[in-house]
């Protein structure tokens, strides 16, 4: 069964259509990312699964008991809030395995410090750990790496590709970098308030819908992908909008 | 004990202290600090309705904080800038206020009291309200603590926890309400604001997690209290004020402690 089954799901804010009738399901162990261009309602998309956003129409069907883990975007800690980041993690269960958590977000060391403290890469990370210690079904990121440098968010998604292995749940995550997530995801979902595409990541960057909005800059990308996607995986037939194949 | 006026004081001062500590982080964590004044000042109106229909001052003044925070979050979402907002209510919601007042023929008010509370007349009553009121908040905000505190942090990490930021926010705003109804005697309208947020701006230096922050809040509130009253038995000044210029002489030497160990921030 899906962990989770969005349905005919639509989004507005005010006059703003956000999502309309979009529908798509997350496998478990899956690492499936969303790209699309700005305000294309990626960010939707999650906050209507973790139930932010009350959705127009459709519907949000989650496995029973399942677990989220979520990342947002950004995340500004004032400086006002005096909180250590093994308290952080403690929220709001009270008791947590917080060497776990840290040593699955690749920080084991940072327990003590103050939360508003640490550099962009180690903040993210302990996010990452937060969201990692109530052992989560699905992962949910949103543009995790945001105002990491290439190398910083190369190694933050290094460590998301370990993460199904390690712990056994499946990642929906945004991404902006296409090199990246080429490489890491075993789906690709093309969003632009609706789904344009959706498939294996050759089979997307290929696809014409997603040429129309990211242009064929990102060929060099796909190479890179290929050269290093070499583990094997079982994608099993994911085309559902894009069925035609160009392959 | 409690037949001395001082005592009696010095207890009621302890109370709202007690009760701020808690509210006044989270007033100072979520950036609220105008939306105190704004309770506070909207509390002179609920004293000249409780006047104008004889009923008890405290329910008077809770009822009207409570309406201001349903305007409040009502008007909040029709593109307003927040402070702009809080502005027009808060000074508009003190003069209807005081106009009201002036129509309440037949009962003459002291106003200064209910502007800068009168603490050194607190009866036993008084004090069994500002107790009641005080351990109330203390409580729901103790039950809430870490939705509340997840919901400070970031609104959408709360919803993925199960948690429902609008519902804490009012749990919050309730807690303001009634500290702010049972601190008019105290420190008055005017002052309330400063006992939410001095004692939490002066304990912010000294702690390094939330709860740290909030049991540091209320020992110098409590000590803000304590001394404020001995300084303005001592040297014949107005006994709020004393109170709110202890709390804030103990910010400058905390803040200034801070600087001095960290000179780079």
């Amino acid at each position: 069964m899906s962990l989770i089954q969005v349905d005919g799901l639509s989004v507005r804010y005010g006059a703003r259509t956000a999502l309309s009738d979009v529908s798509l399901s997350i496998e478990p162990y899956e690492i499936v990312t969303i790209v699309g261009p700005n305000g294309s309602g990626k960010t939707s998309l999650l906050r209507a699964i973790i139930g932010a956003v009350k959705p127009l129409a459709g519907r949000i069907v989650q496995a029973s008991n399942l677990k989220i883990g979520y990342v947002p975007q950004k995340l500004h800690i004032d400086d006002a809030l005096p909180i250590t980041v093994s308290r952080f993690l403690k929220l709001p269960g009270g008791v947590a395995d917080i060497d776990y958590a840290l040593t699955q977000a690749g920080v084991p060391e940072l327990e003590k410090e103050q939360l508003s403290q640490l550099s962009g890469g180690q903040f993210q990370r302990v996010l990452l750990a937060r969201a990692l210690i109530g052992k989560p079904d699905l992962l949910l990121l949103d543009e995790a790496t945001q105002g990491l440098d290439q190398r910083g968010s190369a190694s933050f998604y290094q460590q998301i590709e370990t993460v199904p292995q390690a712990t056994g749940c499946a990642v929906l995550m945004i991404s902006h970098e296409l090199h990246v997530v080429m490489r890491a995801s075993d789906r690709v979902i093309c969003l632009n308030g609706h789904v344009c595409c959706e498939g294996a990541p050759a089979s997307v960057a290929s696809a014409p819908e997603y040429r129309a909005l990211f242009g064929t800059g990102t060929g060099g990308a796909l190479a890179l992908y290929r050269h290093e996607h070499d583990h094997g995986h079982d994608h099993g037939d994911h085309c559902h909008n894009y069925s035609e194949g160009v392959e | 004990m409690f037949d001395d006026f001082m005592v009696r004081a010095a207890l009621a001062g302890i109370g709202v202290a007690f009760a701020s500590a808690p509210l006044g982080c989270f007033v100072v964590w979520r950036r609220m600090a105008y939306f105190g004044d704004a309770t506070a000042h909207a509390a002179i109106f609920g004293v000249a309705l409780s006047l104008a229909f004889s009923m008890s001052i405290f329910v008077g003044t809770v009822v009207v904080a409570l309406l201001m925070a349903l305007v409040v979050s009502v008007l909040s979402g029709k593109g307003y800038a927040m402070d702009t907002l809080l502005g027009v209510l808060a000074h508009s919601a003190l003069a209807f206020g005081l106009v009201a007042v002036s129509f309440l023929s037949g009962i003459r008010i002291d106003l200064m009291a209910y502007l800068f509370g009168d603490i050194l007349a607190v009866s036993r009553g008084d004090l069994s309200v500002i107790w009641g009121g005080a351990a109330c908040v203390v409580m729901l905000i103790g039950w809430r603590w870490s939705a509340l505190l997840t919901s400070t942090l970031n609104t959408d990490l709360a919803y993925a926890n199960g948690i429902n930021p609008k519902r804490e926010q009012l749990a919050l705003t309730i807690s303001l309400a009634i500290t702010v109804a049972v601190a008019i005697k105290v420190v008055g309208v005017l002052l309330i604001a400063a006992m939410l947020i001095i004692p939490a701006a002066a304990a912010r230096p000294l702690s390094r997690t939330p709860e740290g922050m909030a049991i540091a809040t209320g020992l110098i509130g409590m000590l803000s209290a304590i001394i404020g009253l001995r300084a303005a038995f001592v040297l014949d000044t107005p006994a709020g004020p004393s109170i709110v210029c202890v709390a804030a002489v103990t910010f400058i030497v905390t803040s200034t402690l801070k600087s001095l160990r960290n000179p780079q921030r």
